[in-house]
């Protein structure tokens, strides 16, 4: 059975979850395609959204390969269409709409309701992924470690990405 | 939109070639790229407007570099400005993924490979955390919006509500709380 349907139905649904960041849909992203479409794995899905934090442009392009896997070339296609497409549409028109409303006061209101949601959104994403990617001591001590250099220094955190190979490669 | 007598319109060409070279060269996040490339290096926004749009496409669904690019495109052309900035942002890094998938696939459960894998997956658990920390530094303003961060964990990983339930519910909440004119406290 052709797999295209569901991957545009999951990934424009998931699109628009992605308030603050792609990792805001993370644990919705989880339960789709790994619980009930079973396109990939948890162990895969962490390990290659860890990978789309080395490529280039917009950090959710992970999801390029997943329509790959599910449905060939074309399911690719798909995916990117369907994530991108109503974000896209709606930024378009939520731009325009926004500078008329400058002197809307409920303006101001969402921006800073929406804030601390967004926040709460990525931490729980981050807490989803990991439940599969911190499982010892050796991996808490990299994630910590590249969050205290991050808040430390200004350094490119794909640089830390790489960091955590090499670890990775050495230690297990 | 042509505000604060900008010369000519800047061609759609040169659009999508500039953000084809920030969508491949833009390792470790978008927005800084974009800000030196646009404000600083093209001349394209000012850094006004610059924070300006990002905090639009930081409230909306959408990662934050391509609602940029669509919003960046958009003022500076148009509908077609919007979709060739889109264009360009995205295919690099669409293209290299669709790559990685497929090395992945064939040898992702290589002995070393795995190793790196765990590594990688644990730095972008921290560099995760990183970024909660600084957009929490940046863009809250009291303390009780705390508790509206910790009613969104709490809903999506305590009590497993879907991530639109608690983005609705909680934001409802979030927005009547900062609602126009509250008298103060």
């Amino acid at each position: 059975m052709s797999q295209l349907p569901a991957l545009v139905r999951v990934f424009a649904y998931l699109s628009l979850l992605t308030v603050g960041g792609g990792m805001a849909a993370f644990p919705e992203l989880t339960t789709l395609t790994v619980d009930v479409h079973h396109w990939l794995s948890f162990t895969q899905l962490i390990h290659l959204y860890s990978l789309g934090q080395l490529a280039p442009g917009p950090n959710m392009m992970m999801i390029v390969p997943i329509g790959d896997w599910a449905g060939g070339a074309l399911g690719a296609v798909v995916v990117l269409l369907a994530f991108f497409g109503p974000t896209a549409l709606l930024t378009f028109a939520a731009g325009r709409l926004w500078e008329r409303l400058e002197a809307w006061p409920w303006r101001t209101s969402i921006q800073r309701g929406l804030a601390p949601v967004s926040v709460g959104l990525l931490l729980a994403g981050c807490f989803t992924m990991a439940k599969g990617a911190v499982t010892g001591v050796e991996t808490a001590a990299i994630a910590a470690g590249v969050l205290l250099v991050l808040l430390t220094f200004r350094i490119n955190p794909a640089l830390l990405v790489v960091g955590g190979a090499v670890v990775g490669v050495l230690s297990f | 939109m042509n505000e604060g007598g900008r010369a000519a319109p800047v061609p759609l060409g040169r659009i999508f070639l500039q953000f084809l070279i920030i969508g491949g060269t833009s390792f470790g996040g978008a927005v800084p790229y974009l800000r030196g490339s646009l404000v600083t290096k093209l001349g394209w926004l000012d850094d006004k407007e610059f924070v300006e749009l990002l905090s639009i496409s930081q409230s909306l669904p959408g990662l934050n570099a391509t609602n940029l690019a669509i919003l960046v495109g958009d003022r500076l052309r148009g509908a077609l400005g919007a979709a060739a900035a889109l264009l360009g942002m995205c295919l690099p890094g669409g293209l290299l993924m669709f790559a990685v998938g497929l090395v992945y696939r064939q040898h992702g459960d290589a002995a070393w490979v795995n190793g790196a894998l765990k590594g990688v997956a644990a730095a972008a658990v921290g560099l995760v955390l990183a970024t909660v920390v600084q957009l929490s530094q940046r863009s809250l303003e009291r303390h009780f919006d705390l508790v509206f961060i910790a009613l969104t964990v709490l809903a999506v990983n305590r009590f497993h509500l879907s991530v639109l339930t608690a983005l609705v519910g909680v934001g409802a909440l979030a927005i009547l709380w900062h609602r126009p004119c509250r008298p103060p406290a």
